[in-house]
Order: structure tokens, then C-alpha cells, then sequence
């Protein structure tokens, strides 16, 4: 187990400071903003900077004033970090000739190494001619050989192409589960974030905010500034209305919302919802929820406003629409389903969201 | 590295025009001695080459200077990396400490060594019984290295600061201490930094003349030995040693710089 307490660090205009326990062979991600200090943590976990106070527990010991090179972590950098000077070859095997690993075992576990990742046959280049992809898997061959306790990653799929980064997601995947490998990823990426982590630590501005399994995080954001971050684009403020049994009515504007949560009557909350949880529906309105003016049809959907689209953004298979409720409401929807719809600038359209899906915040 | 074509490049084409004069300054006096020594007085240059005076002399330069090198090497490396890679309060002024040497006229470098190195000098007394500085081989080569050895330190500091600092964490997370990751990945990928600021060094020690005859007119090194025979006997008889001195130097330098070229290892392809 890894644990990080009380470590601080203070920069000239920059500071951090973590509380952080990361267990066995798990795969954490922590996921943060640019410039939130994510790969500082990295680095002052690896021993590259010293810490201010705290301490870093690698199981039993205290590896804060160990040096870098007594600490058995694995570190791969965002831009892989490959020394040019090296062919990939070499570039692998730098760590097992520093051990001074005999030449024949060194050829042997390099040969295993750059089979397992598929880059045998890049062995004689140099880093000037690799793509993205390959740097990143001579990277990861280079930190894994030396067997590490912990591997650290810093944005390692960043600089990829799509394609790349689903191929790769799926081999850094695989890899911890044959190595069985603590790990510890940094990312901006959310898609990345869900989709590798275990659990996830979001950082925001050098301190650790939320720390869950990828479900909570994204679902259950501890606050605004993590429901902005982790892509909940529709946080709206609201005055809790009243609350039956965990089914709680609030006034967001000139609407009612339907939730569920554990706040009362009179409370100052925010609605957060993601846009993928919206739907988007033309003509008839299905039924419409407002102060006054309830219709309850037999439906699971306990909400739903009607609006006029303001703006339609191309999203990759997807379409973000913006619709103006008297709330700004954003929707993400497929392409194919806007174009049935036939929704423009100016479509008077009803938005439609289930009270499961809302996730309430103080 | 693109092909000038006037359609395409004619400001590089004003450029290369105007860069032209600067060669042209730099090479006509150099050629213009040269060839003129070849073609009206191949005796004289004869006899230089068989003057031993003149081939000791030249030798000696090149010993002098070698040595020069070799302890800005030593000193002068760790200085540029320590400041390649730390901040600090009155780094400025650090590196324009280092810059000195260059700025100042060297007949004053030489003053200032010899008030420091001279029999009564604040290193010189003390040592006067182990090394003598004042006419003497130790004096040339302290004036040689005061001179040289900012273009070393230099050189060096560009080029540590051109490798990222992220090769030597990563060579530390795979095992390497400090010293090892200095020697197996900083070192190489800075090499021809280093190399060539050695050869600048090294050059610009040969050259020196100002701060050399302060403190150490014998024994005589070339450049000395040029200004002796120019002042004693004119320029037909300092000539032809400075056109030895000229061709030796450029044969050197010449092929250290392709030395130097063939070490960009991380360039290759």
C-alpha cells in the first residue's frame, strides 16, 4: 500500500498538499486539470523533489528522503522521455546493465520485454523515428524491465492520436493485470479516467478533492467544481423545496426538479446533470413539469421543460445541443437523432431528464 | 535545410549578400598573408619551418594551450552544469563574472593576473617556492586560462541546459545515481557542446598575446615570438612564422570540428 500523508511542497507561486492511500496492485488514476499539479505529485512521489513535510509510505517504510534511485519506482513521463542518444535497445536495457544485470539474462528479459509489447523489430532505431505509440511502449518497456514496485504514469497517452490511445488504453489495461502492478496514472482525460482506474483522485489547484470508484466520481461529484470538471455541463442553482422521503422537489428558476437526495426545505443547492442524461423531444410534449402546471403521465421521467434550441455543436457520432429552458440546458444527443428530429437554430423542442439522474450538491 | 531560390528567398539572398562582406573582411588579410608568403617568399616560410626557435615556439603554444583547456575543463564543466540546471539569488552576476575575461582588454587581464600570480602577489608569494609564475611556462598558461575559459564554460552551460532535465529523472527512477545519470545521459547528449567549447577554448588560448607578455614574456610562445621578430626585424621575418602558425592552427581546428560534427549521435537517423 501506498500512503501519502500530510505531504506538502511549496513552490514560488504554486503549492501542494496530499492526503492520499493508494492500495496494492491497484490501478488509480488521478485526474485533474492542466496546471493542478498532478505530475509535481508524481515526481515528488518518484524522489525527483524533495517534500516540505509528510511522508510517502511504500508499505512499511518511509521513502520521503530516500533518493530516487532507492525507491524501485517506475516513472513514464507524458512525452516518454526516450533517450535519444540510445537505440530502443539500449534505451530498455539502461537499467538492467546499471544493476549490472549479466549480458545474456540483460539480451534475454530486453528480447521477452519487446516481445510482450510488440516492438521487436524497432530494436536498432532511435527516438527521432519513432511514432507517439511506439515511444510509449519503449517507455513503458524501459520502466517495467527493472521491475518496479509501483509504476508511475504522467499523461502517457496524451500526445496520441485516437486510434493509438484506444489501442494503447487497452495494453497499459493488460499490462497491470499480468504485472499486477500498482499503478498510478495522472490525467486530464475523463474517458481515460473511467475507463482504466480502479478508483480515481481528482485534484484540483495542488490538493486531492475527491477520491472514489470511477462511478461515484463521475455520478456523485462532491462539488461544483468537480461536477464542472468531470463534465457535468448543467449545474444549475436551486432552493430545495421540499423533500418526501429522499424524492426532493427544487425550484430552479422558474422550474421545478425532481431529485433524489438527503436535502430539506429551504436548503441552497445545485442541480448537476450530465448532458448525456438529457433527452431531447419534438411535437407533442410528452407531459411538462412547472410551478402550477404538473402532468403526470405514466412515465419514469419526472422531469422535463419546454425550450428552444440556441446552438448545435458537432461532437464527434454526436451532436451538443443547447437549449434555452429559461435555464440553459445542454444535451448531447446522436447526429442521426437531431437530423430525425430535424432540429435548427430556433426548434422548439422538451427536455427531459429522470430524477435518478440528477445529482444534487450543497 | 532548404535550397535558396531568388523567387522564394530574397531576403536570405540580402542576408547571405551582407554576410558575404563579413567573410570576405575575415579571409582576404588571412588569404592575402598566406598566399603571398606562398607565392613571393617560399624561402622564407623554408626557413621558418626549419627554424627550431619557431617550431618550439609553436609547440609550446600548443602544449600551453592544451593545458589551459584541460583545467577549464575540469573546473569549467561542473560550474556549467551547477548552472545549467540551479536558480539562484546572483546567478546573474555569476555569469557575468564568468563573461569578464572576455570584455576586458587582456594587456589588463595580464596586470591583474600579475598582481595575484607576481613574485609578491597573493598566490605567487606563497607559492614561490614550489612554481614560478612571472616568465615562466606557469605563467602562460594561467594568462591562457583566464582568457579561454568563458568560452568553455559557456558552451558547456548551453549545453546541459539543452537536455531536459526529465532524461535525468527518468534515468534515476531506473537505478542511476546522480553521477550516473550525469555521465551515461547528459554527458553524451551535451558532449558536442562541450567539444566544441574545448576547441574554442583551446583556439582562443592559443591567440592569447595580451595577457601572456604581462606576465610571461619568456618563455616565448608563437604569438609572442611573432610581435618579437615583427618589432626586431619587420614584417618580412614575423610573416612567415605567422603563416606557419596560421596553417598549423586551421589544420587543427579544422579537424576537431569535424570530430565535433561527427558526435551529434542524438541526430542521427
Amino acid at each position: 500500500m501506498i500512503g501519502i500523508n500530510n505531504l506538502s511542497r511549496n513552490w514560488k507561486e504554486f503549492s501542494l498538499n496530499i492526503d492520499l492511500h493508494i492500495e496494492e496492485g491497484e490501478y488509480f488514476v488521478i485526474l485533474g486539470p492542466t496546471a493542478s499539479g498532478k505530475t509535481l505529485l508524481l515526481e515528488l512521489i518518484a524522489g525527483f523533489y524533495h517534500p516540505d513535510s509528510g511522508s510517502i509510505m511504500i508499505g512499511k517504510t518511509d521513502v520521503a528522503d530516500l533518493l530516487p534511485e532507492q525507491r524501485k519506482i517506475g516513472f513514464v513521463y507524458q512525452d516518454y522521455s526516450i533517450f535519444p542518444h540510445l537505440n530502443v535497445e539500449e534505451n530498455i536495457e539502461f537499467g538492467l546493465k546499471l544493476k549490472k544485470t549479466p549480458r545474456d539474462e540483460r539480451r534475454r528479459r530486453v528480447q521477452e520485454i519487446m516481445d510482450l509489447l510488440g516492438i521487436s523489430h524497432l530494436s536498432h532505431r532511435y527516438s527521432l523515428t519513432l511514432s507517439g505509440g511506439e515511444q510509449q511502449r519503449v517507455s513503458l518497456a524501459r520502466a517495467i524491465i527493472v521491475d518496479p514496485e509501483i509504476l508511475l504514469l504522467d499523461e502517457p497517452l496524451s500526445a496520441l492520436d485516437n486510434q493509438t490511445q484506444n489501442m494503447l488504453r487497452d495494453e497499459l489495461k493488460r499490462i497491470h493485470h499480468e504485472a499486477g502492478l500498482t499503478t498510478i496514472h495522472v490525467t486530464h482525460d475523463q474517458t481515460e479516467a473511467a475507463m482504466l482506474a480502479d478508483r480515481i483522485a481528482v485534484m484540483i489547484r495542488g490538493q486531492i478533492v475527491q477520491v472514489g470508484a470511477p462511478e461515484e466520481i463521475f455520478n456523485s461529484p462532491a462539488n461544483a467544481e468537480i461536477a464542472e470538471f468531470v463534465g457535468t455541463e448543467n449545474i444549475l442553482a436551486g432552493i430545495v423545496a421540499s423533500n418526501e422521503g429522499g424524492l426532493t422537489t427544487i425550484e430552479v428558476g422558474a422550474h421545478v426538479v425532481e431529485a433524489v437526495s438527503g436535502y430539506s426545505a429551504g436548503e441552497h443547492v445545485r442541480v448537476c446533470l450530465r448532458p448525456e442524461d438529457v433527452a431531447v423531444s419534438v411535437g407533442t410534449m410528452a407531459f411538462q413539469t412547472r410551478h402550477g402546471d404538473r402532468d403526470h403521465r405514466e412515465s419514469s421521467v419526472r422531469n422535463a421543460f419546454h425550450g428552444t434550441v440556441t446552438q448545435m455543436t458537432p461532437y464527434g457520432a454526436l451532436t451538443r445541443v443547447k437549449i434555452d429552458c429559461g435555464v440553459v440546458i445542454v444535451a448531447l444527443i446522436t447526429k442521426q437523432s437531431a437530423a430525425a428530429m430535424g432540429l435548427t437554430m430556433g426548434s422548439p423542442v422538451c427536455v427531459s431528464f429522470k430524477a435518478a439522474a440528477v445529482h444534487v450538491i450543497g | 535545410m532548404q535550397t535558396l531560390t531568388p523567387k522564394h528567398d530574397r531576403l536570405l539572398i540580402v542576408f547571405l549578400l551582407l554576410g558575404l562582406v563579413i567573410l570576405a573582411f575575415i579571409l582576404t588579410p588571412l588569404l592575402h598573408m598566406v598566399f603571398g608568403q606562398l607565392i613571393s617568399n617560399r624561402s622564407g616560410l623554408i626557413e621558418a619551418v626549419n627554424d627550431s626557435a619557431v617550431i618550439k615556439s609553436i609547440l609550446l603554444t600548443m602544449y600551453t594551450a592544451l593545458t589551459a583547456t584541460a583545467i577549464a575543463f575540469v573546473f569549467g564543466v561542473p560550474l556549467a552544469y551547477f548552472l545549467a540546471r540551479r536558480d539562484f539569488p546572483g546567478k546573474g552576476i555569476v555569469e557575468s563574472v564568468i563573461d569578464i575575461p572576455i570584455i576586458i582588454p587582456h594587456t589588463v587581464a595580464g596586470i591583474a593576473l600579475l598582481t595575484v600570480f607576481g613574485a609578491h602577489g597573493m598566490i605567487g608569494d606563497p607559492l614561490s617556492s614550489i612554481v614560478r609564475f612571472r616568465d615562466a611556462l606557469p605563467g602562460v598558461v594561467v594568462a591562457m586560462l583566464f582568457v579561454s575559459v568563458p568560452f568553455l564554460i559557456n558552451s558547456a552551460r548551453e549545453g546541459f541546459q539543452s537536455v531536459d532535465p526529465r532524461l535525468e529523472n527518468v534515468a534515476r527512477s531506473l537505478g542511476a545515481s546522480s553521477w550516473d545519470a550525469f555521465q551515461r545521459v547528459t554527458v553524451p547528449l551535451s558532449a558536442r557542446h562541450i567539444l566544441v567549447g574545448s576547441i574554442l577554448c583551446w583556439a582562443r588560448a592559443m591567440s592569447e598575446f595580451g595577457a601572456v607578455i604581462v606576465i610571461a614574456y619568456y618563455p616565448m610562445i608563437a604569438p609572442t615570438l611573432i610581435y618579437e621578430r615583427y618589432i626586431s626585424y619587420g614584417l618580412s621575418a614575423s610573416s612567415p612564422v605567422a603563416v606557419l602558425l596560421i596553417v598549423i592552427c586551421l589544420v587543427v581546428f579544422i579537424v576537431l570540428r569535424m570530430i565535433s560534427a561527427g558526435w551529434r549521435r542524438y541526430d542521427r537517423d
